[in-house]
């Protein structure tokens, strides 16, 4: 897999505005954003009350996201092209989700929001209508999403990456410094976990870094390349960005992401937390 | 529902849910010729340098970061390549106020 297989830069979005069976989603949790202004033609998707289930803590299950996409007028056979603010966190969460749900054509916006509007290109406020669609999705790839047990099972085995700030990591903060503190539950990270914030991977404008510099941030860090990892942050969704930089542009065989992340890891009765500085 | 990680508004006052007491606030205003930008983008980085969070400016200009006690920095980018850094060190029960000149 090479990079354009996944990744397209804002030039060639410009370029491809207008091209047919082509789709372009913003995707945010706070969707205030796109209703300022959007890139041209975008439907969003509100990450909050679309793509998590109202009740459990999970996503919507097929049938929803089958719904979702219907409504949204998106077809099996559309290229799907993500993007959205916080460095494309949401985005890449929803790219993971789109994957875990068996769509092949999808395509995340190097840099997202930010990029483009650091570039000043133009955002406007026409929300589009696509007529809906009969979407049909798979079951869910499981080889993509780890669940808890598998991470306990990870200690000491497989690459376990904590990609939160290092703050988080040491225990020190329970969530990014952008938002309040408080939290139920414990502060650390999971024995043997290397920390490697999600960030090393992107350059201030949100953009990618190069495979070579990527390859060597992790490598640097003591992750073995030829091993099984798993990423992990608070909530799965900066973990979808490492995922995509592992798997989707390294090409890596065996990554998964965490999505119960830290809020339930740091929940659980009895599993093992370490504290402190990365060793 | 569990709480997502995007940045709440960036308001100028403190949200009514937030008890500074046990918060370390870094808050700021981003200026263009003396009058408030929003859409720039401010990164807090660590006192090693490390990206910790980032927020985009509100119609105020403003921004907010809840951080920990210590040394830190605020990165602000904006369109046409603007990138200034500013210093500022963060203690639980105050708010570090900054004024951001692009």
């Amino acid at each position: 897999m090479s990079r354009s297989d996944v990744l397209v830069d804002a030039e060639w979005v410009e370029s491809n505005l207008d091209a047919p069976a082509l789709v372009l989603v913003e995707v945010d949790e706070d969707v205030s954003a796109y209703d300022k202004g959007h890139i041209r033609g975008a439907v969003k998707i509100d990450w909050k009350t679309e793509l998590q289930d109202p009740v459990r803590r999970d996503f919507v299950d097929k049938t929803g996201f089958e719904e979702l996409l219907s409504r949204k007028g998106i077809a099996n056979d559309d290229l799907v092209i993500l993007y959205g603010g916080n460095n494309n966190w949401f985005a890449a969460y929803a790219y993971w989700y789109f994957k875990l749900y068996g769509h092949d054509k999808v395509k995340l916006l190097d840099g997202g929001r930010k990029k483009w509007e650091l570039d000043s290109r133009e955002l406007v406020e026409d929300v589009p209508s696509r007529p809906a669609t009969q979407y049909k999705a798979k079951e869910q790839d499981l080889t993509i999403r780890a669940f808890r047990d598998e991470v306990v099972d990870a200690i000491s085995t497989k690459n376990l990456i904590d990609v939160r700030s290092p703050d988080e990591f040491s225990g020190k903060l329970l969530a990014p410094a952008h938002l309040p503190q408080e939290q139920a539950q414990r502060a650390g990270h999971v024995p043997t976990a290397r920390s490697i914030p999600w960030s090393k991977a992107a350059n201030d404008d949100g953009t990618f870094k190069s495979d070579e510099e990527l390859r060597k941030i992790y490598s640097d860090a003591g992750v073995d390349l030829s091993k099984s990892t798993i990423a992990y942050c608070r909530i799965g969704e900066r973990s979808s960005h490492t995922w995509f930089a592992l798997r989707e542009l390294l090409g890596l065989p065996d990554v998964k992401n965490y999505d119960g992340s830290w809020t339930e890891y740091g929940s659980l009765v009895g599993v093992p937390i370490e504290l402190g500085e990365p060793k | 529902m569990t709480q997502g990680c995007a940045a709440p508004a960036q308001t100028a006052s403190l949200p009514a849910t937030v008890d500074l007491a046990n918060e370390a606030v870094i808050q700021g205003t981003v200026t263009r010729a003396g009058a408030p930008v929003s859409s720039a983008y401010a990164r807090l980085l660590d006192s090693t340098g490390e990206f910790t969070a980032e927020v985009v400016t509100g119609d105020e200009g403003v921004f907010r970061f809840f951080a920990a006690d210590g040394d830190w920095t605020v990165r602000v980018l904006a369109a046409g390549g603007v990138s200034v850094d500013s210093t500022v060190t963060a203690k639980t029960g105050e708010v570090a106020a900054l004024e951001v000149a692009i």
